[in-house]
């Protein structure tokens, strides 16, 4: 739904490759590596090897070959993982390159003495402008720092951080006064108090947020990663108590084998992908043109359970459109479409001009001829709640709600006009009464017209287990329709800021999870309430200060959008986990009958892979378990493919590709490796 | 065979038809409502709670009912062991018996205070009638209650709705004695009495015997324990051999309650849970998990047994009744290797078959049951929290894959549940693992290994197993009474016991103070066959992968010797 504007980089771009395979071994550093639990153990136990090798080397042992290509491969083991997790980075920076490349330092003219004069100012540079102070911008300069118009209107190109070519109107008071740094004044001049100090900007969050560099763990990574590290533990205690098992048997195992057993069974599959794989999240989520404010909001997005939406913009268009002419009995059509168009011709605001357009398609050419018997526009005031025209044959036609335009005809309603009023306002539409010269002719049905594809969206977000309800300031009858049509699950009409923290408060007693989005400043305490608040970019400072997410493209069916990467999200780490967990099945008939074979020779029985020997068996294990994190890389940072569907559609699904995939891939992996191996006489 | 298998789903279908209320009234007694016997019993009640004073009677945040737990266990175990070593100064010692030496003392009374019910020693040979009630059959009854107060209050957790506590120790003990192990155990004792088990205080009886020799039969006040060792998964003998003594269990009659009884809490325990979570599905779930699990685990066990020891294939032995050593005639393959999978699956330390005499498939089967932690059916409340403490860990392995954060019935699994999870998961390897290595490496430790090769492997295995396992049971070849053994086997009794509470217990309490979501169509779904298979893998996989190596090298080097024909 959303735009993807930003551009995608190949998943192995050779520059980003090449400076990743660089950090890959600059991350062996154990002060970072021990970041990542089950990658230092592998480090540790690669370091071991190499001793053992080395000492091999000197002492002249048998199967010195062997144990130097286990260490190898261990190291390869862990470089695949940091060479993972430097591509995810890696991709993260390059898209903020291309971000700081809009946040240039530029002069600007920052206002000294009174504001409102801005008469006195003098040239700084945007790097030092700090909170509070107020800058004067002029057309075809850039805005130097995020922050709020306090007077002025002027339109402003956003492309740079939306993507969207247009400009848009900003201007003080209401709810489209912020600015962001970075982007240009087409026209006017604008004065701006800046909101964020130097290197705080969104711009800068941003930046910071792809990079990596402000990355916390998300709770749910926290969790899985003390569940890998509890596995860890287990398989040492497994690995390292076989040894006196063996010598009960009356046998012993090189401590290479040991270590090789260990790497094989600890799950670092998912160790060395888990980070790659939240920093790729997080980059999706910049690619939608979403800025989290942690990595616990876009999470959190996956399990929402409540979506509340407002109705106008991204359930409806933001404007009610003419859908009929319903004259009363008595009346022609003709009468009543000509009153209205020419109760319409001079009226700009889009109900108006919706009006026009229907009358044009019904009438076709003749309407130019009518235009000319406009005479004097009356506009919409707060006191007659009536538009309308005099027209130069000395008529008036007029256009208004039902109660005024009968205080205008100084007239009773007839059970006619009754019935079509009510009858449209149950639908969901708005009647709009016309009168010529007093005279009642008839009404026009004014409707919200639902986007294309809403409905659909719903669907899905059903299916995912997710409850719409939909945020209106209409009455309960037109809300009840505008839901039943777009197919929302749910409706709060007559909503006020206060109903709407009321109902999040409610939701969330329930333990439900409630996201939102909302742009102006009385949003800013529900944005707050709620988990997951994502906050338009047009919005009030207020209002982005409170929400958890922003979307720069202020498009509120966003939100639907970073559900999914959300899920998807948590997805990618269970599927990675159990297909590493189901790899061990298999690494066990491979490595076990390889050790215990001297020790009971009928465990060869174990060996259903038809291994050639038991080094070759060892190797074989070893080299695969490398190749399955690198092969892996483009998963972790694409994500694993993903669309809605019930959570036992998915589970089943998943289970069958990730699970019992993981449990057959390895028996065919390892065994072809083993025949190269074999083959190579590596072993 | 055929009679075998008749007998086998007879005994299933008389557990399901007796569990499935025992579930429900459970329920009722636990949530304090009404049943069959309040009328009697709340005045009883009443009564006790007037003693212990109102204030001990309130609801405990979970750190405070597992302190009263803890201390009130370490009671129990100080009385006992004061007991055993005083026991040639109390009553009821006809036969004159001398008081137990210490770390036998230590290592008895640890095993009944933590339901494991291990014998380092022969019970008529040892214990006097005064120890054998006073001090092993009252903590048959309250290390029973423990378990069952404990998962009580675990199922309470994941049930509550934003709670502080998850109930009060001495109430669920309390009740647990009175509502539920009393009643049911005196039916027992009276059914086996009928059936020809001694209860009496009378010293042991000389007889002459048809050959004319002189022979001392121990008898003794055994029907009362017999029936709490099996209801409570207990399965500490009254006499050394356990339930193949004909004084312990007679006929078939007796045979099958003792059976019954065996499972009968631990599988109610499915429903009782189905009932207080208000969702039958989510209890008959984990029902189907444990009674598959177990039905594959009786195929292995029969299948191997019946199919008899091929090394006795040379020999004249007629095997076609399958392997019949170590077994009782009257129980024949069919009763045995049900009990053997019975017992090893509820962590019941009785035995009416000498489980070392097993093929090494069928050893190995009875080993992986303890080994996965108790969990199929396994002891009374205990095999019913290791189940939840499998389900936490299955909802969070495969959960993350529908796309939210792992949750189960409603409560979100989160980093704080999955370490303990993961802590409570350990004691397992530590105590199988890690002590057992170092009883096969320990010279002094050697000694009581009576088999080389795989098979010696084999009776460290178990024995730490069923330590750690809190089952009691033994592979009989094992000499466990000696100081070495007796003292690292109680620490490995009491890490499998309280190293597994005490975390479970802080899940329940973590649990407890969430808010449960309500299910919706994209919640992981805990009740389908689905999650039953799931639940199944994970059970065999984690469990599986932690210990394959070590059986590897034991049941399955030596199967695998076996069908070589090669001995050692």
């Amino acid at each position: 739904m959303s735009k993807h504007k930003r551009k995608d980089f190949s998943l192995f771009d050779r520059a980003l490759a090449a400076q990743a395979a660089r950090s890959a071994v600059a991350k062996l550093d154990p002060r970072v590596l021990s970041r990542n639990p089950v990658m230092f153990v592998t480090g540790v136990v690669a370091l071991l090897t190499t001793f053992i090798f080395l000492r091999d080397l000197v002492t002249g042992a048998a199967m010195t070959g062997t144990v130097g290509q286990i260490a190898f491969w261990l190291w390869v083991t862990v470089l695949f993982a940091n060479f993972a997790e430097a591509i995810a980075e890696g991709r993260g920076k390059a898209r903020a390159d291309s971000l700081r490349a809009t946040q240039a330092e530029t002069e600007c003219r920052r206002l000294t003495g009174d504001p409102a004069a801005h008469k006195d100012f003098e040239l700084v540079s945007s790097q030092r402008l700090r909170k509070d102070d107020v800058v004067l911008v002029e057309a075809g300069q850039l805005i130097p720092a995020d922050g709020e118009v306090i007077e002025g209107v002027a339109s402003v190109d956003e492309s740079a951080i939306t993507g969207e070519s247009a400009p848009v109107i900003r201007e003080s008071g209401g709810d489209r006064s912020a600015v962001t740094g970075g982007t240009r004044l087409v026209s006017d001049w604008l004065v701006i108090c800046v909101t964020a100090e130097p290197g705080k900007s969104f711009l800068d969050r941003m930046i910071a947020m792809v990079e990596g560099a402000e990355r916390q763990k998300t709770p749910n990574e926290i969790a899985l990663n003390i569940l890998l590290v509890g596995m860890t533990i287990i398989f040492v205690l497994v690995v390292v108590t076989l040894e006196p098992f063996a010598l009960f048997s009356g046998t012993s195992i090189p401590v290479a084998f040991l270590v090789a057993l260990l790497v094989t069974l600890i799950p670092t599959t998912i160790g060395g992908l888990l980070s790659a794989i939240g920093i790729a999240g997080m980059d999706r989520l910049v690619k939608a043109n979403v800025i989290a404010k942690s990595g616990r909001a876009v999470e959190a997005a996956g399990d929402v359970d409540t979506l509340l939406l407002d109705k106008t913009g991204t359930i409806t268009f933001g404007n009610r459109m003419a859908d009929a002419f319903m004259p009363l009995p008595g009346v022609s059509e003709r009468e009543l479409i000509e009153t209205a168009l020419l109760a319409s011709f001079p009226d700009e605001t889009p109900e108006g001009k919706s009006i026009v357009d229907l009358a044009h398609k019904m009438l076709g050419r003749e309407v130019d001829v009518l235009r000319q018997g406009i005479g004097k526009f009356v506009p919409f005031s707060a006191q007659t709640r009536l538009s309308g025209a005099d027209l130069t044959d000395g008529g008036e036609a007029r256009k208004g709600a039902s109660d005024a335009i009968l205080r205008y005809a100084e007239a009773k309603a007839s059970p006619d006009l009754t019935r079509i009023v009510e009858g449209i306002a149950k639908s969901g539409g708005t009647p709009l009464v016309v009168a010529r010269d007093k005279r009642i002719l008839g009404v026009i049905h004014l409707k919200d017209i639902i986007k294309p594809g809403i409905r659909e969206r719903f669907a899905e977000l059903r299916r995912l287990g997710i409850r719409t309800v939909m945020i209106t300031g209409d009455n309960p009858l037109t809300a009840a329709a505008i839901a039943a049509e777009a197919g929302v699950d749910d409706f709060l009409a007559e909503a006020t800021p206060e109903r709407k923290l009321e109902l999040i408060r409610k939701e969330q007693a329930e333990g439900k999870l409630v996201a939102m989005c909302g742009d102006g400043s009385n949003d800013a305490p529900a944005l707050a309430q709620a988990d997951i608040g994502v906050a338009m970019n047009t919005g009030t400072p207020a209002a982005k200060e409170a929400g958890n997410l922003i979307d720069l493209d202020s498009d509120p069916t966003k939100l639907i959008e970073v559900v999914l990467v959300g899920k998807q999200l948590l997805i990618s780490r269970g599927a990675l986990t159990t297909f590493s967990i189901a790899n061990d099945v298999a690494k066990y008939f491979a490595i076990l009958p390889a050790l215990f074979i001297t020790a009971y020779p009928g465990l060869e029985a174990l060996n259903i892979m038809g291994l050639a020997s038991p080094a070759s068996a060892i190797l074989s294990a070893v080299i695969f378990n490398a190749l399955v994190i690198f092969a892996l890389i483009p998963l972790a940072l694409r994500g694993v493919r993903y669309s809605p569907a019930t959570a036992g559609e998915l589970l089943r699904r998943n289970l069958l590709i990730y699970g019992l995939g993981g449990l057959v891939v390895p028996f065919a992996g390892i065994k072809a490796i083993d025949v190269a191996v074999s083959a190579l006489g590596l072993a | 065979m055929a009679t075998d298998i008749l007998q086998f789903l007879l005994y299933a279908a008389i557990l399901v038809a007796l569990a499935w209320p025992l579930g429900r009234y459970m329920a009722r007694v636990f949530q304090g409502e009404r049943t069959l016997l309040s009328p009697v019993l709340v005045p009883v009640e009443r009564g006790i709670y007037a003693v212990a004073g109102k204030s001990a009677m309130q609801d405990q945040h979970w750190t405070r009912y597992a302190l009263s737990l803890l201390v009130f266990n370490l009671a129990g175990w100080l009385l006992l062991n004061a007991i055993l070593r005083l026991q040639h100064l109390l009553p009821w010692n006809p036969e004159g018996l001398a008081p137990m030496p210490p770390d036998l003392a230590f290592n008895t009374a640890v095993s009944f205070v933590t339901n494991t019910n291990w014998q380092a020693y022969g019970g008529e040979t040892t214990l006097s009638y005064f120890s054998q009630m006073v001090g092993l059959t009252v903590q048959n009854f309250v290390s029973a209650a423990t378990g069952i107060a404990v998962a009580v209050a675990v199922i309470r957790g994941f049930a509550a709705h934003s709670a502080k506590s998850v109930g009060n120790f001495w109430v669920d003990i309390t009740r647990s004695i009175l509502y539920v192990l009393l009643p049911l155990s005196i039916i027992g004792a009276l059914v086996l009495m009928w059936q020809g088990v001694p209860q009496t205080l009378g010293a042991y009886v000389p007889v002459t015997t048809l050959e004319g020799a002189q022979q001392l039969i121990a008898q003794g006040p055994a029907a009362s324990q017999i029936a709490i060792k099996q209801l409570g998964t207990n399965g500490g003998g009254f006499f050394n051999v356990n339930s193949s003594h004909p004084l312990e269990n007679p006929t078939q009659l007796s045979n099958l309650l003792q059976l019954v009884y065996i499972l009968l809490i631990p599988a109610a325990f499915c429903f009782l849970f189905g009932h207080m979570v208000k969702d039958q599905r989510q209890g008959i779930a984990i029902f189907a998990a444990m009674g598959i699990l177990f039905v594959v685990g009786l195929a292995v066990v029969y299948g191997a047994e019946i199919d008899g020891n091929t090394s006795y294939d040379v020999l004249p032995i007629d095997q076609t009744a399958g392997n019949m050593e170590g077994k009782e005639v009257r129980f024949g393959t069919g009763l045995s290797a049900l009990w053997a999978e019975a017992t090893t699956a509820a962590s019941n330390g009785s035995v009416n078959s000498m489980h070392d005499s097993f093929t090494p498939l069928a050893g190995l089967a009875l080993l992986l049951n303890i080994q996965v932690g108790e969990v199929i059916f396994g002891g009374v409340g205990a095999g019913f929290y290791g189940m939840l403490l499998f389900v936490v860990l299955t909802v969070f392995l495969a959960g993350l894959m529908v796309g939210r954060t792992p949750e189960y019935l409603g409560k979100k699994i989160e980093a704080k549940e999955v370490k303990l999870a993961v802590l409570a998961f350990l004691s397992m390897p530590v105590g199988i693992l890690v002590f057992g290595a170092v009883a096969a490496v320990v010279p002094s430790a050697l000694a009581a290994v009576q088999d080389p090769g795989p098979h010696g492997l084999s009776e460290i295995l178990y024995a730490y197993s069923s330590a750690t396992g809190n089952n009691g049971s033994a592979f009989a070849g094992f000499g466990a009474n000696l100081p070495f053994h007796t003292t690292l086997q109680g620490i490995a009794m009491l890490l499998g016991r309280y190293a597994f509470i005490v975390p479970m217990l802080a899940i329940a309490g973590a649990l407890a103070t969430k808010t449960p979501a309500p299910a919706s169509a994209g919640t992981f779904p805990t009740h389908g066959p689905l999650f039953v298979v799931l639940l199944m893998v994970i059970v065999l996989i984690l469990g599986g992968l932690t210990f394959f190596p070590a059986l590897a090298l034991g049941p399955i080097a030596e199967q695998v010797a076996m069908i070589a024909g090669q001995t050692f």
